[in-house]
This record gives structure tokens, sequence and C-alpha cells, in this order.
């Protein structure tokens, strides 16, 4: 059936009451060539984005629910309950206050102070507010309470619905053993491995055996890459089960062991599944999530350029399976891993509205939480698997507060002191939970947006996000826009060709910013080369300097240097007719001469090319910060002279010493490891520090010896902070 | 010889062509006239000689020295701070007359200074730029002769006087003559202090008497690295104190601008610094006559500034950056800040509204609870002084808990030094705009520009809170520790707020932070043509 999936659908079908409209689909399904008809679409609002969302106009549906939740998953439910005219209960710690979702709901609530198991995980609280504001239903978002069966317990004791799976799914789908046992009766492809525990180091070899090299030997209770091992013979396995097993008791206090085959260049696909209580399940297509950095998402796709109708049915069917036998109620996600050739496995199955939801609604047309919201009130599903189509294509970019450059992406922390969303363009959603003047604190996750676009085809979906990645204006915090544009027009990115493992294959040596093509860096010169021009008119432009008459004449040719990079080129500009022409590197370019620093974006006309980019500061003495392709780079236009004595000015070297030990972001040191005089080798771990809920281990960058500690455990260090001093042994000596 | 050519190729390119067509034209009459053309030739073959050699400054030798210091020559620093081929020379004739030592047979026109007149992005201005490769930019009564007609000149015509430091003191082979020399300079200085803004770059050594002109103008910007500022340098340090020093630790750009508050910024190098400069000096006006500067500005007067609801953190006793509000309210987020290490508890500095050069002073909560003490005192007040003699706007924020109390600060007299910004603040007649942002306690809510001192307009927002006191001190003197919690409720309840200061008019308003730059620019237009003026007197006497 879905090899050429053919279905029509129209609005007046659903019953949805919009405008009718005689919204074809008819798509023979060759993926590239999906004929999507706009002809309603042309602005992004709620109605139209769920065209094929459905149900009853006289159904009953909640009148109050309370979102436990904080961010932009909280003001996305409250969006649709606003749509469906539901009253909206926020809840919020005291930090978040005056937060965009807190005043976004009708109510809210405080529920605490600001680390999260205080506040937004603080049971007790929250159902206190539940009780007081006479919410009907809790809807959970994702993370904090979500997947808590206690939680969903505790609800029911009160006859509150919660707007989610039944706390037995989520019970049954959070351990990995039990979740894979359910799957495989359920006939649900599995990784090949041992089915249970593995005892000892000597039955991991066994089972290594059997299942044949390279195996994946893996904590129960694993996470986030923590006690996991790949090995590929003997020895490794044994060695593999040794650390892991040590890991695992450690980090989760749970050490029991599994054994699966390792899967080469795998990708990460995942099933949207939809299911109410009427025992009904569809699948909604899948999620290509394969971009990530320490097993967290970056760019999410939907489809895949991977898969095929055949393969996207059986994954949709087992995905379904799956739910249904554990008696799924709600949204869900089956995750797989799938390898080079087209095999796919189950991973795990989420109990919950995932973050990047945002691209299955943008082709399926649904709304995901209203249709929870419909589940969870006990209605039945209205779709047959037939109206769930593939309309076009979508994207979504995690913009994150991050800075890209270390371990491709380290949070960043700050107050957003100008932040314009792309919404502007069309075709462009975001869903985020901020606004100009909010602070992203050390307290919460630190996401900014998601950025998601859409299109017919996947290019023009990609050519979208490009565009709305170039125009988003975010000042304050160091974010990981550079990455995520690089990534949207690196080649293989472009042409589908990806795994979990394309970001260190891609970028072997870390993320270090756009790699400018000779004529981008001549582009760039250009750029740099009128707004100086236009800086030094601006320079000029006294209004009331009468007394002594100041004389504004400037020369129409100029004779620049352009410093970009440390690398200087020299430039020529005349101005003239409203253009100013510049050559530069023998390449010569004509840009409409008008330019407004004051607006947050810049769109520069080269040889009639549009062109977006950001002054992001300007320094004083011709230099500038350019946000070109994404990337920020530092520029310094001067005119011939002064780059000529430039040769005579001394280098400043910045201190960059392996010897100090600072923090490279915002955090809280949660230990130790060195003491003053310890002897310690270079790579050594001197102390971990935490930011944002993630643990991150600082080493020593020479071989030596402990000098000074500047800071003790629980201490709060900011950014650049000297934490630990080393003394070189070659010093020494 | 090579880099002096391509040097003063560009520098007096317009000069080199006419003294071309001179001598083609001497050629041709040559022949015609004989006697007298043959002495008309030879003076003005001495001129160009002469030029050329005033051109080489001390020589190619020197030149090179300079240059592997990182220094630039003076000629070359005056090119990159003026305008093109606006640089006019004065008296490139000029020699010293000493004769003592053998000085005689030592004699570079021009001497060790190069003075004249230029433009700066086409607004006039006089400049002295000290020569380090004639006699180490030693002061002879010649050189001071060349800096005092500059100076002359610009007091006459109302412009600026940059003056580019970079000597090794007195000329001591001309004794008295030189000291004599830098008084004639003082002088000057203070007969132009409020008249003509004076700046001082210091790009070199700048030691003993000669400090002291800097010391009198208007600011002081250093160079890092190569430049150095002290009464006596590290040898004599050491044997009158024994203290070991060094030349950076002691006068350095780094304790000059960070400890001693001497010194008002500090740039990369020569080039950066001249740069800088071009750039500093359009947010000043020409002379106490006239108006502060206005630029085209594209950035809408009345915009709203959403990310400014949220600065002040919910917690009162939370910090934050005073300059996220100065950089949201300023055209373009540009600030040149005066002194950003030094004092850090204040921050002031030059910015726009709506293309008119204001100053902006505000507490900084973020260091020291923006509170004040002597440092913080002296800076702001030197800089409010400094906007009130040139017709600067004053737009001051207030956060302040109070002067710093302790005995260091009691020992050192912050009453006196305290003083000194309430005097400058009550003695100022420009448009003075005021914004409460949170807390405004004490005498120091006196002395920020209050309505009490003339504030022309005067406002708070909603988060702050006018009051003798924090609530816990409060109610600890008048209910002598009783009850203290709900005593302490009812006093926040009471004046941890703008009320109290709002219904007796001391605030003009209580506006939304966002509409913030709205309302200081129409202020800023009505206020143009503000007419006060302070009692006659001979001089004020402001408690120094």
């Amino acid at each position: 059936m879905a090899a050429s999936i053919s279905f029509r659908l129209s609005k007046s079908k659903g019953l949805l009451s919009i405008a009718a409209s005689s919204r074809t689909f008819g798509c023979q399904f060759s993926w590239r060539h999906f004929n999507r008809t706009f002809s309603t679409r042309t602005t992004l609002q709620s109605q139209d984005l769920y065209w094929n969302d459905r149900s009853d106009p006289n159904e009953k549906t909640f009148d109050k629910i309370l979102i436990a939740n904080r961010g932009e998953i909280a003001c996305r439910v409250i969006k649709t309950c606003k749509r469906l005219g539901i009253k909206t209960v926020a809840i919020h710690s005291d930090v978040d206050s005056r937060s965009v979702h807190t005043l976004m709901a009708d109510e809210a609530v405080n529920v605490g102070p600001a680390p999260t198991n205080q506040s937004y995980l603080n049971m007790d609280v929250i159902l206190q507010a539940i009780k007081e504001t006479g919410a009907q239903a809790v809807h959970p978002g994702y993370g904090f309470l979500s997947e808590n069966t206690v939680f969903a317990a505790k609800l029911a004791d009160i006859g509150v619905e919660f707007i989610g799976p039944s706390s037995g799914s989520i019970h049954a789908m959070g351990d990995k053993i039990e979740s894979k046992r359910i799957a495989t009766k359920a006939g649900v492809n599995m990784i090949p491995g041992h089915d249970g525990e593995v005892d000892d180091a000597d039955a991991c070899v066994k089972y290594a055996n059997e299942i044949g090299y390279p195996v994946m030997v893996k904590a129960s209770a694993g996470g986030g890459g923590k006690g996991m091992r790949i090995a590929w013979n003997d020895q490794e396995a044994r060695d593999a089960f040794r650390l892991s097993k040590q890991e695992a008791a450690s980090s989760f206090g749970d050490d029991r062991m599994l054994i699966e085959k390792f899967i080469d260049n795998p990708r990460h696909i995942e099933v949207q599944v939809l299911c109410d209580k009427h025992g009904n399940a569809l699948w909604l297509n899948e999620r290509e999530c394969s971009i990530q950095r320490r097993n967290q998402k970056v760019i999410e796709e939907a489809p895949s350029t991977f898969i095929d109708p055949d393969m996207r049915r059986a994954m949709g069917e087992q995905a379904t399976q799956l739910a249904t036998a554990v008696g799924y109620t709600s949204a869900g996600t089956v995750e797989f891993l799938v390898d080079s050739k087209k095999n796919f496995y189950f991973l795990e199955m989420n109990t919950r509205l995932q973050v990047e939801h945002p691209i299955t609604e943008c082709i399926t047309g649904i709304d995901l939480v209203h249709q929870m919201i419909r589940s969870a009130k006990g209605h039945k599903l209205l779709h047959q698997q037939s109206d769930i189509p593939i309309d076009g294509w979508a994207f979504e970019c995690r913009v994150y507060a991050e800075d890209p450059y270390k371990n491709f992406g380290m949070p960043s922390i700050g107050r957003l002191t100008k932040y314009i969303e792309p919404t502007h363009i069309d075709k462009v959603r975001c869903d985020s939970g901020i606004k100009e003047g909010s602070e992203i604190s050390v307290y919460y996750d630190a996401m900014i947006c998601k950025l998601v676009t859409y299109g017919k085809t996947r290019q023009e979906a990609l050519d979208v996000m490009v565009n709305a990645l170039d125009s988003y204006v975010i000042k304050g915090v160091t974010h990981n826009v550079p990455l995520l544009r690089d990534i949207c027009t690196e080649e293989s990115f472009v042409a589908g060709d990806i795994t979990t493992d394309y970001l260190p294959n891609i970028y072997p040596d870390g993320f270090t910013g756009k790699q400018l093509s000779a004529s981008e860096n001549n582009n760039l010169a250009a750029i740099a080369t009128i707004i100086y021009i236009r800086d030094q008119i601006l320079s000029r432009n006294f209004l009331n300097q009468t007394r002594m008459p100041a004389s504004s004449d400037l020369p129409t040719v100029w004779s620049l240097s352009v410093q970009i990079d440390g690398r200087s080129v020299p430039v020529s500009a005349s101005c003239g007719g409203g253009y100013v022409t510049v050559e530069c590197n023998g390449q010569k370019m004509s840009i409409l001469d008008s330019l407004d620093f004051s607006a947050p974006l810049l769109e520069v006309f080269i040889d009639g090319q549009p062109t977006l980019l950001q002054l992001t500061q300007r320094l004083g003495a011709g230099k500038y910060r350019l946000r070109y392709l994404g990337t920020v780079f530092p520029v310094t236009v001067m005119d011939e002279f002064a780059s000529e004595m430039m040769k005579y000015m001394p280098e400043r070297v910045p201190e960059d010493l392996p010897t100090m030990v600072t923090a490279p972001m915002p955090g809280v040191i949660k230990s130790i490891a060195v003491e003053v005089g310890q002897q310690i080798g270079e790579g050594q771990e001197v102390c971990v520090l935490e930011a944002m809920k993630m643990q991150n281990s600082l080493v020593a960058g020479v071989t030596g010896k402990v000098k000074k500690i500047f800071f003790q455990q629980g201490a709060t260090v900011d950014e650049g902070d000297l934490i630990i001093e080393l003394e070189e042994e070659e010093a020494k000596k | 010889m090579e880099t002096l050519t391509k040097m003063s190729r560009c520098l007096l390119r317009q000069t080199v062509i006419s003294r071309q067509c001179r001598w083609f034209l001497q050629r041709s009459s040559y022949s015609v006239v004989a006697g007298s053309a043959g002495h008309t030739l030879s003076v003005r073959k001495k001129v160009d000689q002469l030029r050329d050699k005033a051109l080489q400054g001390g020589g190619v030798k020197r030149i090179g020295k300079q240059h592997e210091k990182g220094k630039l020559t003076a000629r070359e620093r005056i090119h990159l701070v003026m305008d093109p081929d606006s640089f006019i020379e004065y008296d490139m004739f000029l020699e010293h007359n000493c004769t003592d030592f053998g000085m005689e047979k030592e004699k570079y026109p021009g001497d060790s200074v190069v003075t004249g007149r230029g433009t700066i992005n086409g607004r006039t201005c006089f400049i002295f730029s000290q020569d380090f490769t004639v006699f180490g930019g030693s002061l002879s009564g010649a050189h001071a002769k060349k800096v005092c007609k500059v100076m002359d000149q610009a007091m006459l015509v109302g412009a600026p006087v940059i003056g580019l430091n970079d000597s090794g003191g007195a000329r001591i082979q001309e004794g008295v003559e030189s000291l004599a020399g830098y008084a004639d300079i003082f002088q000057r200085n203070v007969n132009a202090s409020g008249v003509i803004p004076q700046i001082s770059l210091i790009m070199g050594p700048c030691a003993g008497g000669a400090v002291y002109s800097p010391a009198l103008t208007d600011f002081t910007f250093m160079v890092k690295d190569t430049s150095y500022l002290f009464i006596t340098g590290p040898d004599v340090v050491k044997s009158v104190t024994g203290e070991e020093v060094t030349q950076e630790e002691l006068g350095g750009a780094k304790t000059h601008t960070s400890v001693s508050g001497v010194a008002h910024c500090a740039f990369e190098n020569d080039v950066d610094a001249l740069l800088q400069l071009r750039e500093f000096f359009n947010y000043l006006p020409l002379s106490n006559a006239d108006q502060a500067p206005v630029r085209e500005c594209n950035e809408p007067w009345d915009k709203d500034v959403p990310g400014l609801d949220t600065v002040i953190p919910l917690e009162t006793t939370t910090a934050y950056d005073i300059k996220d509000v100065i950089l949201g309210i300023a055209d373009d987020a540009q600030f040149f800040e005066i002194m950003p290490s030094y004092a850090k508890n204040i921050v002031v500095g030059f910015a726009r509204m709506n293309g008119q050069t204001v100053g902006m002073v505000g507490n900084q909560p973020k260091v020291a609870a923006g509170c004040l003490d002597i440092n913080a005192s002296v800076k702001g007040a030197r800089f409010v002084r400094f906007c009130d003699s040139f017709n600067i706007p004053v737009i001051t924020f207030v956060d302040v808990p109070g002067f710093l109390p302790g005995t260091s600060q009691e020992y050192g007299g912050i009453i006196r030094h305290g003083a000194k910004l309430l005097y400058a603040y009550a003695e100022a007649t420009v448009p003075k705009i005021t914004v409460i942002t949170r807390k405004a306690y004490g005498g120091a809510y006196d002395v920020m520009s209050s309505k009490h001192l003339r504030g022309d307009t005067n406002y708070a927002w909603p988060t702050a809170e006018v009051a003798v006191m924090g609530a816990k001190g409060a109610v600890s003197i008048i209910f002598r520790g009783k009850d203290q919690e709900k005593n302490e409720a009812e006093y926040v309840e009471k004046f941890a707020n703008p009320f109290p200061a709002a219904v007796r008019g001391f605030v003009d308003d209580i506006i939304e932070p966002r509409t913030t730059r709205r309302r200081i620019c129409q202020d800023l237009k009505v206020l143009a043509n503000k007419k006060l003026s302070n009692p006659w007197k001979k001089h004020a006497n402001m408690p120094l």
C-alpha cells in the first residue's frame, strides 16, 4: 500500500470546520516530487498549520489544563489549548515568574525556587496547584514529570487526567530489559543480542561470539553514553564488560549489563505513533534524527531520505504493534537504529511528546497536542492510517545557548539583549519560550528555540532554513547558529548522506566556524568595505557644527585594506550612482549603496545577489564583528596608510597557557580530583564542572605538578575563571 | 631612508608636487636672470633641504629604532589621527637656541615636536606630537614655544588640542629654560581648561614634571605596553624608598587605568589608539561655545526596548549590568566608556541619543553593589564636570545602596571626596535627566542627580525604591529591633517602591523601562533650550 500511497483528502471531509477548500493530495509517492498545494497557506497560523487536524465540534473537552512544564513546550501546549478554548494553568519557579509561558497562561502558580527538584519536579506542590486551580487534566510536556509513573498514578488518585500514556505503559517502556521483551513479543525487529542480563565476563564473551563482533556492551539503566562500550574481539569484550559494569554501578547504582550487536554507520530514525483509548493506533511517519552530539539531537528532519515506502510501512506497523502491545493511549515515539543495509532495529520507546514533534506536525498537518488531549478525554482518533500524508518536507534546528566551537556545544548563559525570531519568513515555525530580555540561566535547559521550516521539497525546506538561520537575531548569549548554518549547507548533509557519527566525521578537529571559499572571502571583504565607508560618511554627518563649519567632503575613491581572520587583502572601492564598486583579489563587485546600521539585519546586494548578514558589533577604529554565513567573523578595515603602519605594531600574544585550567563556562565545581603538589599527566582529569545538568571533565594541558587550587568543591565559577594552576615539568628543571 | 620617503610621500604629497613644479620653473628662468636668481635659488634650495631634514626628524636610524619598539614616529601618528591631507604644520623651521654642552652643533629644524592643525572627520583640531627621535623628545624652550603657539591658536578660534606625548623629559642642557617651558604649557592648559577640550595620548615615556600637562587636560589615554607615566622612575624609587618596581608596574597603562585612575583608557597599540581617538573626538564639541555635536542618526528615537523590562532581576539583592541599560537606550548600542577598569562601581562614558552626544553615568550594581566610594565619587565628579563645561547633557542611572562604610573610606576622606560628586551635580547647568532603576538610598540618592539638585527630569522605573536606607537597618533603628519581621514588612510595603518619591514630585513619572529611550529623547529635545546659570563668582571653591 505504501509503495504508492495515494490518498485523497479534502478539508470538508475533516470534521474540523475550516474554510472548505479543495485541497487535494494526489501523491504518487516519489519523495522528491511531492506536490504540495499551498493555496491557502500563505502565513503560518495555527489553524492553517494543522490543516489535517480532526475533532468533532460537539465533543467534550477539558475546561482547564495545567501544564507541568516550562519554556517552549509549555508555550506549545498553551497555544493549542487557547485555540481550543481550554483554560490553562502554568506552573513556574521563582526565576520564571516573568517567563513567556507564565505570562501566556490564564493562570500561573509559583511552585518553588529555581532548582528543578524544588519546583518543576516537586510533585506535592504541583498536585496542590492542580487542586487549587481545579485543573481537570495535566499535560507534562517532555522531561520533568512526563515519564514519571508515580506522578501519573497520583493524578489518577485525585481523578485528574494525565495527558499521556497510562503509568503501566510508561513503566513497561521505561525499563530497557522489560521493553525489549515486550517488543520482541510484539514482533519488532531487535538488535541481535542476548535477551537478558549478562552475568559475568565469560558469559559476555560467549554471547559476543554468538552474536558476532562487533558488539556493544551496555548498562541496562544506561543512557547518555555512559556505561557503554564497543568490543571487536574477546579481550575487548572482557574489558568492556568489566569497565562498563563499574561505571554503571557508580553512575546509576544499577550494574545490570546487556550485550547486543554493534550497528555500523547507524542512523537514528524514529516513528511517531498516536493511539487512543479505543485500541486504535496510527503511525505518523518517521523522523530522521541522526545529527547528534553526545547523544543529543541537533537537527531533525521528516521524512527521512533513507527510507522507502515499504520500509516506512514496515517500521510504522512494527511501531504500532508495539504500542498496541503495551496498551498505549497517547502520542509516543518508537526509536529505531538503522544500519547501512536498511535493516532497522528497535532501540526504545519514548512515552511522551518528543521535542522534535513539530516536524511531524508539519508533514502530516495534525496537531499532536490536540490529539493527545482528545485521547486523554477518551475520544476516538478520527484519522485512518490512510489519512496520514507526507506533505512536503520539514526540518528542525535546535537553537541552543551554547558555544559550538567547544566540543560541538558547551552551554552558555546570559540575557538575550536582542532577540528577533525569523517568523517573518514564510514557512518558518519557531517554538520557543523566551523573548527579548529573557535570561538563559544555569538552572534549566539551554534551548533557545526549535526553528522549524518546511517546503514542498527537501531542498526548499533546507533553503528556507538557511534563510531563517541567517535572519535569526540573537544577542547576549553565545549560540550554535554558526554550526547549524554550516551543517545546512554541508555537502553530505544536503545530499542526505548522514549517520549518527556525522559531526565527528565531518568535523574531525571540532567545529571551527565556516571555512570561506575564495569568492566568499571576497564578498565578505566587499561587505566590510561598504560598511566602513558608510561608517566614515556617518562620522562626518554633523547636523549642528555651524560656528566653525565642518567639512563633510569624503573621497569617492578608496584604497583600503580589509583584514579577515588575521589575513589582509587590499581592496579598492569607488562610489557613484547609488552603487559602490569594490575590487578585491581581482574580483569586481557592484554593491547597492543602501546600508542602515541600525537595522538588526543587513541585506546587501552583491551584483544583484542578496546576501543576509548581521553587524553584531561595531568596535570602533574600523573593527567590526560580522555574522556572515552563520559564523561571526572579526573584520578590520583600514585605509592604506594605517594598514601600512600596522607592520610596526607588536603582536600581542593572548595568554593561552596550558598550565591554567580555566572554566570553559559558568557552573558549579562538582569535584576536584587533585591536590596541591600532586604529580599529574597531560590529559588527566583534574576537576569536574557541572553546568546546566551536564558534567564536564576538565583535564590538565601539561604534565607537571598542581601548583594551586583556587576553588573548592561546590563553588560557583564564571566562564574564564582560573580553577587550577599547574607547574610544567620542564619549567621546574 | 626608503621608509622615510614612503612616509613623507604619503604625508606631504601635495607639498612635494608643488615643489617639483617650482623646480621646473626655477630651471627655466635660471638662464634669463643671473645674479639675484642665484640667490633666490639657493634660498629655495635651502628651504627644501631644511624641509626634508625636518621631515626626517632624528634621522633614519632613530626612526628605525622607534619602529622596533613598536612605536610610530611623530608624523606618522599625526597622519593617522588627522584626515588625509588636512594637516598644516606650524614652525617647521623653528630650532632650539641652546649653546651649552655643544648643543649649537646639533640642531634639527622643528626640534623635538611636530605641531599644527588639521581636521578629524572634517572638524578642526590642533595638535602637537612629540618626536622621540629628536633628543628623545625632550622638552626645550623651542619645543615649549611650539606647543604654546598651537594652544594659543586653539584658544583663539575655539578648537580642541590633542597632545601626543612621547618624551624623555626636560632638555637638561637647557636648564631652567626647559622648566619655564613646562610651566608655560601648564598655564595654558589651565587657561584652556573648560574652554576647549584638551586630550592627551601618552605614546611613550612621560616622566617627571612633564606628567602634569596630561594631568591638567580633560582626558589622558595611554597605549598598552609602550607608554609610561610617573613622577620618578624605578631607579629613583629604588634609591629613595628601596622599593623594587618595574616601569610597567609603576606607571604602565594597566597601573594608571585600573589602580591610580590617572589615565582614562588604554588602547592596544599606536594605530588602534589613534584611530580610536578619532572616534572619541566625534563625541566632543569644539569648545564651550558650541553645543554638543548632533550627528545623523538612523536608529528610531522612539523605539521601544522590550529587553529593558527584564533587566532588573526579580530578587532585589541580585546584581545586573547597568551597561545593559546604557547600551539598550543608546543610539546603535554605541558607548565610549571612560575609565572602564577603574572604580568599576560607577560607569561613565559618552553615547548618543538621537544623534546628540550625551554623558552617561550609572551606578554599577555588578561591582560592590554599585555603592559610592572615594574612587567612584571622584571618577563620576570629574566626568560630570567635563560634560557641564562643554554643554553635554548628563543622563544618570541610579541604583545605589549608599556610600561605602568603613574606616578605610572614612580615613581616606569619603566625606570630602563624596562631596565632589554632589558638588559636580549641583553645579551642573546642562540638561540633567535621571532614571532611578532600583535602589536610591540615603545621601547617595540626593547626590545622584536628584530633583533636589536641579535635575530637569527625574524618572523612576517601577522597580525603584527611594528611601533613607534598606528595610533591615531602618527597622532596627525605628523599632530598636522589636518585631523585626513584621516591621520590616511594613517598611518594605511603605518605602520599597517609587510612590513616596512620586507623590512628592521628587520623580516626575514612573515609566515602563521599555519606553526609557523615547522619554529621554523627547526630554533632550525640550531641554535643548534650557537656560540656567549659577550666581556670578570668580570661580567656585569645590572641595578638592
